[in-house]
């Protein structure tokens, strides 16, 4: 089924009639504008989650509060402290005792500390200045980028005393130069707006269509539809048309949103965001009417599609947790999902630009995988009850 | 019409379908069936619930295929061509098949465009369609804002959008008034008569089953008789009677008799007459109609059907266990004491009035009706009696108290059965007596003889350990009403207690409530099924939210405008009320 092109397609298979396939997508198209539900879904959601992942649920620690530990406040120490409260990413606490600062930590008002022990002077032009650096480790993830702004401001410190002329010792002789490329700016945003398109894809495409067939299936719509010349592909088309409109309007709505409210550039082409979108929509679809054919039941169908569909989109599929580095089984399980082959897409699409190495092998993947699951569909609705 | 092909147009052999029950037991909803329907005529599928109706119709639709067995539709092998079948077919699934949130010129369109219609056609064909199912004032209407009657008249017009060569109508006329039942059996006779069209419709109204021209009757998958209704009501020539009820005796108290009574198949009412049915010409005790004039009367296809049932059915369906027995102090009959008063009761939501100035009595020991049709504010009237509801004007008391503000302990005076099935589906007979004693603070021994009582008077103990959700309908009712009897209160009440449950099932229903007020139990029903209201001692017709008759099933029937050649009976009383309603407000 040659379902890109949509229902105007020039050559139907044999017995198909563009006027039913129009007439049924009118009626979806009624359906979804007059069911609030669905345009919630469609529409209100992907706004809604764009403000929360853009505005809320940043990933990135800014002003975290340190507790710094001077015993002595010699010059270099208290350089040392300043230079660690001058990055931004770090507010310092001056204390003059570990016992002082183990009592902020307990309280969790502090994030870390950085102990600059009495003898700190001394070890620094010994060249082994003894700089402890404690972090709070409950949150694992906020704990090594606090651990990491430690080390660099520490460096950078060390770099710029050598440079002012006092490098005596070993410090400072080796230098890491450190860039990050794609995210210069280490910026979450720049992978949750691509993250957060694939959720509202999946959400659209899987979650919307599974209910809509179970609907019409529970409320016996169907049983009276098949008892006319349409055919079950005319019916799927039917379905597939007016949702697949729905999530590219909420495609494109998060793409701007992404674009002129966070700065998240698109560096590969616009038309190529499009073709791999409207692709894994459309696997997204034959997931989502699959499901819905096979359970009936519009409770069933919505928790498998957040539970095979959604989820793992979030969890599985790249967006979150990098899976390069999950262990084998969970690996093993990524390759079937279609959501992991569109992350990889966008994220590279956004970000990278139009590298075809990496676009080709994607697309060549969600193509499979829509074909599988409409043939699927196509077998498993049948016009018959049982 | 004489350059059609003669023969049936559907023939069907030895049809047999299965259905898995779970927990590895299978249903057989059709065994062996073999019928012929004509051409040109109305075909009646007659049968109570589980029959198989529904199971025949959709194999004839090509929405089932059958384990064993062979048919033919329109000259077609429906196995190896469903699509053709389904092409030229029209079908209303029980639930209509219409999208509610389109409106109905939509749903129209959209089955218009789904066969191909023209548009010259169609501009050709919709007035038709309006004047006859007379929604032209409503086609910008949402499909789920009609009334039932309307959405059943639209579900026929979505499938007469072009002239199917045959129509396939499952059960259309269930949960729609009288007055919109009419309307469609007279759409469907123009139909056959106008276009000679070929017709198989699916009733458990075994009063419809007269209209037809030729009819099936189904029990259990299995095809018990096929003929003309005057040919299948002929099985009952001669076991027909009518007696008058003596002057000491209520008609249900008689019916009731006769019911129980071995030898007898069926009775029913007709105002101050009780109408029975002989298994066996002579075979009813003669002691039991002592100085009753007894009339032959021509048997009516119910009668028929009722033999046939019984014959097949055989003792299965004792009536003489339906009767309840309270405890035996309890006074009898019905006294002066009034136990429900509602006077100018109000129910206002938003601008809209759904009850309207209602006031009414009903006596201790009464069996007291509210009959309408769907949307006239019978349930709502019922939710404020219940003290679920408040009403916006107007006084109410039941058992002396408002409920709705009155304590909890003043419900113990109540029982109340759902419309819908409100018990626990996955709890057993036994824990959901269980369960509904205690909620009615029965305790200790108490407790255990009410539920031994339960048990038996509803002949519920072969079912005790199953879950409630997978009883028979008739049973799920007995056991709804058990459950709301638990503590003997003086007042239940019924809201729409017997729809969905066939006929066999709701003679036996009325027989246990007509028990029940015997022994002073109050019952406040409110049911659609006009016959049903004969068992009422009183009762009021509300329509848009008003009453509009008042008074005995004699006082009712008095109000119907004369028929030809039979008795009138409530629902021709109920359809000249609602009719001369209307037209008063039209006029004014």
């Amino acid at each position: 089924m040659n379902t890109d092109s949509g229902p105007e397609e020039a050559t139907l298979p044999r017995g198909m009639s563009p006027h039913r396939i129009r007439s049924l997508i009118r009626k979806e198209m009624l359906q979804i504008v007059r069911d609030p539900s669905s345009i919630a879904i469609a529409l209100v959601l992907p706004v809604f989650l764009i403000l929360i992942f853009g505005y809320a649920l940043s990933l990135d620690v800014k002003q975290a509060p340190l507790a710094i530990v001077l015993e002595r406040p010699t010059p270099d120490a208290a350089d040392l402290a300043a230079g660690f409260m001058r990055s931004g990413y770090l507010t310092g606490i001056v204390v003059t005792s570990m016992k002082e600062a183990t009592e902020l930590m307990i309280e969790r008002k502090v994030d870390g500390i950085l102990h600059l022990r009495e003898d700190f002077g001394r070890g620094l032009s010994s060249g082994g200045a003894p700089v402890q650096v404690i972090v709070h480790g409950v949150d694992a993830n906020r704990a090594r980028i606090i651990q990491s702004y430690a080390a660099g401001a520490f460096s950078l410190w060390m770099a710029r005393r050598s440079s002012n002329g006092n490098a005596q010792g070993s410090a400072g002789q080796v230098r890491v130069q450190s860039r990050m490329w794609f995210n210069e700016a280490v910026d979450s945003r720049y992978f949750l707006v691509p993250g957060l398109v694939v959720l509202i894809m999946t959400l659209t495409g899987a979650l919307l269509t599974a209910l809509v067939m179970a609907r019409e299936w529970e409320r016996g719509t169907l049983e009276a539809l098949f008892v006319t010349p349409v055919r079950t592909g005319e019916i799927l088309i039917g379905k597939t048309v007016p949702y697949f409109l729905l999530g590219m309007a909420g495609l494109l709505l998060t793409a701007a949103a992404g674009r002129f409210l966070f700065d998240v550039p698109l560096r590969g082409s616009f038309l190529v965001l499009l073709g791999g979108s409207a692709l894994y929509l459309l696997v997204a679809l034959a997931i989502g009417l699959f499901i819905s054919s096979a359970t009936r039941s519009q409770f069933i169908a919505s928790q498998i599609a957040l539970v095979a569909t959604f989820l793992p989109a979030l969890f599985l599929s790249g967006f979150l947790f990098d899976l390069a580095s999950v262990p084998q089984a969970v690996r093993v399980v990524s390759y079937f999902l279609p959501a992991r082959y569109y992350v990889s897409f966008l994220q590279t699409v956004f970000l990278a630009g139009d590298v075809w190495g990496v676009i080709l092998p994607n697309c060549a993947a969600m193509v499979v995988m829509m074909a599988v699951f409409f043939k699927l569909t196509l077998r498993k609705t049948k016009k018959r009850l049982a | 019409m004489t350059a059609q092909p003669e023969g049936p147009v559907l023939s069907a052999r030895s049809l047999t379908k299965r259905f898995k029950s779970g927990k590895g037991k299978e249903i057989t909803a059709l065994d062996a069936v073999s019928i012929d329907i004509p051409r040109s005529a109305v075909t009646g599928l007659l049968g109570p619930d589980g029959a198989g109706k529904t199971t025949l119709i959709r194999i004839a639709t090509g929405l089932l295929v059958p384990d064993s067995g062979s048919i033919r539709v329109l000259g077609i092998d429906l196995a190896a061509h469903p699509g053709e079948v389904q092409s030229r077919a029209g079908y209303m699934p029980q639930k209509f098949g219409l999208y509610e949130d389109l409106t109905v010129q939509e749903n129209l369109d959209l089955y218009a465009d789904l066969h191909g219609i023209p548009k010259e056609e169609r501009s050709k064909r919709y007035p038709e369609l309006m004047h006859m199912t007379g929604l032209g004032r409503f086609t910008d209407r949402l499909a789920g804002r009609l009334s039932g009657g309307m959405k059943q008249k639209l579900g026929l017009a979505c499938t007469l959008v072009r002239s199917p060569d045959i129509l396939f109508l499952d059960e259309p006329t269930v949960g729609v008034d009288p007055l919109s039942r009419r309307e469609l059996w007279e759409i469907v006779y123009r139909l056959v008569k106008e276009q000679g069209l070929t017709v198989l419709v699916s009733t458990s109204y075994l009063d419809e089953a007269e209209k037809c021209d030729t009819t099936v009757v189904l029990l259990q998958g299995k095809v018990l008789a096929q003929g003309s209704p005057s040919e299948i009501s002929s099985i009952a020539e001669g076991r027909s009677f009518r007696i008058s009820t003596p002057e000491t005796l209520k008609p249900r108290q008689l019916q009731a008799r006769l019911m129980e009574a071995p030898g007898v198949v069926d009775a029913t009412l007709e105002g101050r007459l009780v109408r029975f049915v002989e298994s066996d010409p002579g075979e009813l005790d003669p002691a039991l109609l002592r100085g009753l004039t007894v009339t032959p009367v021509r048997p009516r296809f119910e009668d028929a059907f009722m033999t046939l049932v019984r014959r097949t059915e055989g003792k299965e369906r004792d009536p003489s266990e339906a009767r309840v027995r309270l405890s035996p102090d309890q006074a009898a009959g019905v006294s002066s004491e009034l136990v429900v008063e509602v006077r100018d009761l109000v129910k206002r939501f938003g601008a809209f009035y759904a009850v309207r100035d209602v006031t009414f009595q009903v006596r201790r020991g009464e069996i007291f009706g509210l009959l309408g049709p769907n949307g006239a504010g019978k349930s709502t009237t019922f939710r404020m009696l219940c003290g679920l509801l408040q009403a916006t004007g107007g006084t109410l008391s039941v058992a002396g108290v408002d409920l709705h503000h009155a304590r909890a302990s003043a419900r113990q005076r109540i029982g109340y059965v759902a419309q819908k099935f409100s018990l626990y589906g996955q709890l057993s007979v036994l824990e959901n007596l269980d369960f509904f004693s205690g909620a009615y603070g029965l305790r200790g021994g108490n407790k255990k003889e009410r539920m031994q009582w339960a048990l038996e008077q509803f002949g519920l103990a072969q079912y005790s350990g199953s879950p409630a959700g997978q009883l028979p309908g008739g049973f799920k009712q007995r056991l709804a009403m058990a459950c709301a009897l638990m503590h003997e209160p003086e007042i239940l009440f019924l809201d729409e207690p017997t729809s969905g449950v066939d006929p066999l099932a709701r003679r036996e229903f009325w027989h246990r409530i007509g028990s029940l007020a015997d022994l002073g139990v109050t019952v406040i029903v409110t049911t659609h099924f006009m016959e049903e209201a004969e068992y009422c001692d009183r009762m009021v017709i509300m329509v848009d939210g008003e009453i509009l008759a008042a008074g005995s099933p004699a006082e009712i029937r008095g109000r119907a405008r004369m028929t030809e050649d039979r008795e009138p009976t409530i629902e021709d009383a109920f359809i000249s009320i609602v009719e001369d309603y209307r037209q008063e407000r039209r006029a004014a």
